[in-house]
């Protein structure tokens, strides 16, 4: 093994609370990455890893203060070897952000932002620059690699902004790449191509790294080493397959578990008499309604499915899939253009506004997004109690023994009522979000994305909650998500959406072996695994034959993207639905023998 | 996703100035009707006000007549409006001289006012804003903070009062009233303008650039500020080639209000410092029911204004990629 490329010593990250006593929010934390070798960082929130992460550049944010000792290279974060970390920023050192589509200059051309880290450190003339961006570029199969450049932030996708990242951090032939969770706000299927191109350029530059994630699986996929770090301490540090087959410690021990999330959902409820919601021939959209009912920008297409009493059915799709469309247009945010949603038999109105307040009670949505769905401003105790008095008329301490109860509920402490949100954790919010949902008593809960924003652990424990209050309390849900391990753990039955139109629907053991649509079988095999070698093995799923397609509303939405399409079939007739034997139905032109033989 | 063909490049934004240009042209009708409307409310006409308290209902008819004030206020109106739009808005009724002659000698004063404080002022402004931004929450961004909390909270007639006493009583470097000899040189024109434009400048100074201190701030939580910042770019360049593109939309907006203030709110500096602008030429038409005289100022102050909001959309929508292709 070569010498040590990074070595950290004691490594102190501290910020002062307001009272004024510091805080340690990295706390004495030591290791060293051999030159070349990828070394990932892996925790929930708050571990400290992109704390740990940026301090590698001498950078920490605003009010937090470095200590320890840190090489990397000659460099060091004091200056007592040949320069200072600080001075590297952008040039030996580099960095590939989070969120891409937040990281660029909305309002500078993309190249511009390439080019400029080599240009202020003079590693490069600006024509010289801009030739190596096209190799990387295309290195990192970006489509149009010449031109692409030349575009502005917002008109490039996240996959492709993740990408064009990762050309600005390696433009300068850096030393030292740091990724931070540069996958995690992107889809599945998307994920899998930036990995590759991660992984592929990575190990033609020879650059060494830190991978920071909280997502073991891809860990896996991109690290040697991996070092597990909890409220800013190391855990544990060895090989990945080490961490992985063998960990020894026990907080690597819950993250694995956590990563594979473990089926809750009760055995499928029959279906006896009427649904309890039933959502018939779905369009929406949004913009102006032409005569014949379509939107100017539509989202759905005849979009149907039942939920029975008690039931938990999964809604499935990438972003832009229209899924959370679906949970507006069911809770009357959003008129549907045409189509009906009905629960218990009886037609809801398509507004809000013009449904009864019982109505209203017996269908409650809950948000992803806790922070933003609850008042910063209000206690527990108050949220809730805002709900009760207006469904129920519950006054005075009835409100609080029900509030009290409802706590009891999601399993929190009555004390916590007193409480701010913004004083609650990311779990406990989620928590309450769910309470005020459940305060209405009502009879579905359309939850959007409510797991998407926590850590694996919370998940799991979120995932857990929702199974029992479902098994105690006979709500049914409509769980709306992008991943399909989520759904699975808690949902009878799957809808997957693609461009706004159902490809598929079925039982969720019909979700387990083929046959299954072919944007299905995408998703599923999009997820990541616990093994090393599962991105080598994925994605080789021969060219797709109608990719200089566009998408039209009357063929296979999936059809510029399908490597199984049928020429002279798929690209001139609308798809049908076929039902498989397992019961689920597909929207392909393939039969079932065809697509199980084609996956299998 | 949309890719900018050269023909449709312009074609986005050209639609979306002419479409803020029709609404200031229907806004300063509405507001010409407004203005109309609400001079006529004013208790006595010019008739009346000319005859003064000695004369005979008759004769004040007489003169209306004359004067086709006893006309519908329709036909008025429109008659008035038709003269604006023609660059003739009438005859003032005290001075019998057309509208158009006494502007013309008053509206180059407020210009010329009006621009040698903005080219003192906005750099100023500038400075304060970027500076006070950059050093947030430490010593130099308090001191400035209270410096331009002060200056906003000082009235006017307090700053010029003061100035004149230090300036002109105590120092006698300067002179208390404003007035420009005939062809002057450089020195003494600079002389007599310093201290109106000082005056006029610390509200302007104060307010503009609490604004641009604000939108730098907003600009520099967001992430790709920290992305620049870990490629290792200088604080100069941060400011000036990632942040300040992007916060050219408050700012300009910021600049028009601050701008379109000095045209018609410099009132208090143009009586202290007896300086003949477009302001005491309204306070003196109100008060003498010069009605034409009236109408047409504040007419000019309306459209400054929304000459002035016009230009900042423009700037703010040609500095935004994602308006400026449509």
């Amino acid at each position: 093994m070569a010498a040590a490329h990074v070595d950290v010593r004691n490594l102190c990250v501290t910020v002062r609370t307001p009272d004024g006593s510091p805080l340690h929010i990295v706390d004495d934390v030591s290791f060293s990455i051999a030159r070349g070798e990828v070394l990932a960082l892996i925790g929930e929130s708050g571990s400290g890893k992109t704390t740990i992460a940026l301090s590698l550049m001498g950078y920490a944010r605003s009010g937090a203060s470095i200590s320890g000792d840190i090489t990397v290279g000659d460099a060091t974060l004091d200056g007592s070897g040949k320069a200072t970390l600080a001075a590297q920023r952008g040039h030996r050192i580099t960095y590939v952000a989070q969120s891409a589509a937040a990281a660029f200059n909305p309002s500078r051309r993309v190249i511009e932002q390439v080019i400029e880290p080599a240009l202020i450190h003079g590693t490069a003339t600006a024509v010289e620059a801009r030739r190596h961006a096209v190799e990387l570029f295309e290195a990192l199969a970006l489509p149009d690699p010449a031109t692409i450049g030349t575009r502005y932030p917002h008109e490039l996708s996240g996959g492709q902004l993740q990408r064009l990242m990762a050309a600005m951090a390696l433009i300068t032939r850096p030393d030292l790449v740091i990724f931070d969770e540069p996958t995690t706000a992107l889809d599945v299927t998307t994920q899998v191509e930036v990995l590759q191109a991660f992984r592929k350029v990575v190990r033609e530059q020879g650059a060494t790294g830190v991978y920071v994630s909280h997502d073991l699986a891809v860990v896996a996929q991109m690290a040697d080493q991996i070092l597990v770090l909890n409220r800013g301490s190391v855990r544990e540090q060895n090989a990945v397959r080490a961490v992985l087959e063998a960990p020894a410690d026990d907080y690597t021990k819950t993250l694995l578990a956590a990563a594979r999330p473990v089926i809750k959902a009760a055995v499928p409820v029959a279906a006896v008499g009427k649904p309890l919601l039933s959502i018939e021939g779905i369009h929406a959209g949004y913009g102006p309604v032409d005569r014949h009912g379509r939107a100017a920008h539509p989202v759905l297409t005849d979009v149907s499915l039942q939920i029975g009493r008690g039931a938990a059915v999964g809604v499935i799709g990438e972003s832009g899939s229209g899924k959370s469309t679906v949970a507006r247009v069911v809770a009357g945010l959003l008129a549907p253009t045409a189509g009906a949603v009905s629960l218990d038999g009886q037609p809801l109105a398509a507004s809000l506004k013009d449904r009864s307040r019982e109505e209203l009670r017996r269908i409650q949505i809950v948000f992803q997004n806790a922070d933003v769905a609850l008042n910063p401003a209000h206690s527990v105790g108050e949220i809730l109690g805002r709900v009760l008095r207006f469904y129920h008329g519950t006054s005075g301490a009835a409100v609080n023994s029900r509030v009290a109860e409802l706590l009891d509920l999601i399993k929190l402490p009555a004390t916590i009522a007193d409480r701010r949100c913004d004083e609650l954790s990311g779990g406990q919010k989620q928590r309450v979000n769910l309470a005020r949902a459940l305060a209405a008593q009502p009879d579905v809960i359309l939850c959007d994305e409510v797991t998407s924003a926590l850590d694996t652990v919370v998940r799991e424990a979120i995932l857990e909650l929702l199974a029992e209050l479902r098994r105690d309390l006979g709500v049914a849900y409509l769980f709306i998500s992008h991943d399909i391990a989520t759904v699975k753990a808690l949902c009878d039955e799957i809808v997957v959406l693609y461009k706004g139109t159902r490809v598929e629907s079925g039982l969720r053991n019909t979700y387990a072996t083929p046959p299954f649509h072919p944007y299905t079988d995408l998703l599923i095999s999009s997820v990541p695994e616990l093994r090393t070698d599962w991105l080598s093995g994925v994605g080789s799923q021969g060219k797709v034959p109608f990719a200089h397609l566009s998408e039209s509303p009357d063929l296979c939405r999936f059809l510029p993207r399908c490597p199984v399409a049928i020429a002279g079939r798929c690209d001139v007739f609308p798809p049908p639905f076929r039902t498989m034997t397992a019961g689920n139905a597909v929207l392909c032109h393939r039969t079932e023998a065809e697509l199980a033989g084609e996956f299998a | 996703m949309s890719g900018a063909s050269p023909v449709s490049r312009w074609s986005g934004p050209a639609q979306l100035v002419a479409k803020r240009t029709g609404l200031a042209l229907v806004t300063l009708v509405l507001v010409s009707a407004v203005i109309f409307t609400i001079s006529g409310l004013l208790p006595g006409d010019a008739a009346q006000e000319l005859l003064g308290q000695g004369a005979t209902p008759e004769q004040i008819a007489a003169l209306r007549h004359e004067m086709g004030l006893d006309r519908p206020a329709v036909v008025r109106y429109f008659e008035w409006l038709r003269g604006i739009a023609i660059g003739d808005p009438g005859q003032s009724l005290v001075a019998n001289k057309p509208v158009a002659d006494i502007i013309s000698e008053r509206l180059p004063n407020t210009l010329i006012l009006a621009g040698l404080t903005t080219l003192f002022s906005v750099p100023i402004a500038f400075l304060v804003g970027i500076s006070s931004a950059v050093t947030r929450g430490k010593a130099t961004d308090r001191a400035l903070n209270i410096m331009t909390l002060a200056m906003v909270a000082l009235p006017e007639f307090l700053v010029a009062t003061i100035a004149v006493l230090v300036f002109s009583v105590k120092l006698l470097w300067l002179p208390s009233i404003t007035i420009v000899p005939q062809d002057p040189t450089l020195w003494e024109f600079l002389r007599a303008y310093a201290m109106p434009v000082m005056v006029l400048g610390v509200g302007v100074i104060a307010q503009l650039g609490r604004m641009i201190r604000a939108a730098i701030i907003a600009e520099l939580d967001r992430p790709y500020v920290e992305m620049a910042r870990l490629k290792g770019v200088s604080q100069r360049r941060l400011i000036f080639r990632h942040v300040l593109p992007n916060a050219v939309g408050p700012i300009v907006n910021a600049m028009a209000l601050s701008l379109s203030y000095l045209f018609g709110g410099a009132i208090i500096v143009e009586t202290i410092f007896s300086y003949p602008g477009l302001a005491s030429l309204m306070v003196n038409a109100v008060t003498s029911r010069d009605m034409p005289l009236l109408q047409a100022c504040a007419m000019i102050f309306c459209a400054t204004y929304l000459l002035l909001v016009l230009i900042a959309d423009t700037v703010a929508i040609l500095a935004n990629p994602r308006l400026r292709q449509g």
